[in-house]
């Protein structure tokens, strides 16, 4: 009996979870929790039944509207006959409707690579990792800095006469001003919500309503040589 | 806790039999284990984990965007493989083949309505699961990768729908790639080379609807299954769908009572 154990042994098992588990725990390292047990389920049947249920009512729902409504179809592709406008499918509208402002090398090779380069970095941008609200912190400089960013925005944005696009930045921007004059005890449950959100929530909020915007102005609001119709008046 | 009926025992002894025990390898049963197996021990399966969180099944987690987003791959290559049976990639055949589709095929307009309205939705849903997923921080580590996954599918997905815009050959589609395919032209000092490549020609043509054909119907559906293999795996592989701290825990009101029972 010279030489004392290294180790703790523990034991723990729970049939209807998980087979037998042993754990030694050595001296100088100290057992973490770091996922704590909480219910499961089993993929086979259970979650696989759930998945298949979601796809079957959506099979029914798309197989109903696809009784209903007709796919469009115009007549035989003629390159001699331009129709007036021509337009790309709806999910490129937005970038069919920055076209109509800026040179097609901007439009439409420079925006859609830097989106999806950015789309990319997401997850391994240190902004987008930290998940405090964008105005806690270092507060003078970063109002600063972000009125010199949204601007610096708006006047480009304005220079190149692209309203549609300057209204989700004023917006996105006013909202910002107000998670910036909040703070997270406030009593308002919305100035609570906005002053704990980060940057990357910001900025990936500001693309969302950019994207909404400028494809539903393109789809509905746009009319022979991209000028600008009201879609209820035919 | 019903009496076995006669189906049941037909359905048990065609699973103990030779021939089923030898295509699964799980065997059968009822237990966690062999549910387990199942899953393990199954190619397609396998890519799951044997089990999930019980508060991940609910609606409000993930709203099942990416399951969706399958289901709408699924009616597509469905559907599309059928289409494929009435469809010829030549000017001006694949107009006169969606007239067919319209007035001679049976149920043809409704397969191409099925076939049109699930890839405008998979489109849709594809940016939704995109956008759950960010705003639930799901993409930050380990599951970086699995968002950049998910950045091919969607490109991948754009490029799909945009290949079958084509196909119809009608003033809709020849214009629309017209627009776009003029885009790539743009592309600095390379861009006409793009051009020529991606349409077989200086304009869009035949060949550039046998292009988009090959694309639609081989190349990008095999790179999809691909991606989304990796993406299904890479789940399991990063630790399950992605629980949110405040999200609450669900450990079940019977689960303690049972624990309470066995401490007895």
């Amino acid at each position: 009996m010279s030489d004392p154990k290294d180790f703790v042994a523990g034991i723990d098992s729970d049939q209807r979870r998980s087979p037998t588990r042993v754990v030694f725990v050595t001296r100088r390292t100290s057992a973490q929790v770091k996922v704590t047990q909480e219910d499961q389920m089993q993929t086979f049947p259970e979650v696989l039944f759930r998945a298949a249920l979601a796809i079957e009512l959506l099979a029914i729902a798309l197989v109903l509207f696809s009784l209903f409504f007709n796919a469009p179809l115009e007549g035989l592709a003629d390159p001699t006959h331009t129709p007036n406008p021509a337009k790309a499918p709806w999910y490129f509208l937005g970038l069919q409707e920055l076209l109509h402002y800026f040179p097609p090398v901007v439009a439409g090779v420079l925006v859609p690579t830097l989106l999806i380069l950015s789309l990319v970095v997401i997850p391994y941008f240190n902004v987008n990792i930290e998940a405090n609200g964008l105005f806690l912190k270092d507060r003078t400089k970063r109002l600063r800095l972000f009125y010199l960013t949204a601007l610096g925005m708006l006047a480009f944005l304005l220079a190149f006469h692209v309203y549609v696009a300057a209204v989700p930045t004023v917006l996105i921007a006013l909202a910002m001003i107000v998670a910036a004059h909040s703070s997270p005890d406030s009593p308002s449950r919305l100035r609570r919500y906005l002053a704990l959100k980060p940057l990357a929530y910001w900025i990936m909020t500001w693309f969302l309503f950019e994207l909404i915007v400028l494809t539903a102005v393109g789809t509905w609001f746009r009319g022979p040589g991209w000028s600008w119709v009201l879609p209820w008046r035919s | 806790m019903s009496m076995p009926t006669n189906t049941d025992d037909v359905v048990a002894k065609v699973r103990e039999s030779r021939v089923w025990r030898s295509v699964f390898r799980s065997g059968t049963g009822s237990s966690t284990l062999h549910r387990a197996l199942a899953i393990q021990q199954n190619i397609f399966l396998h890519l799951f984990a044997a089990k999930v969180r019980k508060r991940m099944v609910r609606f409000s987690a993930t709203w099942y965007l990416g399951t969706l987003t399958f289901g709408t791959f699924l009616i597509l290559v469905i559907t599309g493989i059928l289409l494929m049976l009435y469809y010829h990639p030549s000017v001006p055949q694949a107009y006169a083949d969606m007239k067919d589709l319209q007035f001679v095929v049976s149920s043809g307009l409704f397969l191409r309505n099925l076939h049109r309205w699930s890839a405008q939705l998979m489109v849709f849903l594809v940016f939704a699961h995109m956008f759950k997923v960010f705003y639930r921080g799901a993409y930050r580590t380990p599951r970086e990768f699995n968002w950049v996954i998910g950045v091919i599918l969607l490109v991948v997905t754009l490029l799909l729908s945009y290949t079958g815009y084509l196909l119809p050959w009608d003033q809709l589609a020849f214009w629309a790639i017209t627009v776009g395919s003029n885009l790539s032209s743009a592309v600095p000092l390379v861009g006409g080379k793009i051009h020529f490549l991606l349409l077989g020609g200086n304009e869009v043509n035949a060949n550039a609807l046998l292009r988009f054909y090959v694309l639609h119907c081989v190349v990008l559906p095999l790179s999809a299954i691909l991606f989304i293999a990796i993406h299904f795996w890479r789940i399991r592989k990063d630790g399950g769908l992605y629980v949110q701290q405040s999200e609450p825990k669900t450990q079940a009101a019977t689960d303690s009572a049972l624990t309470a029972k066995e401490g007895q």
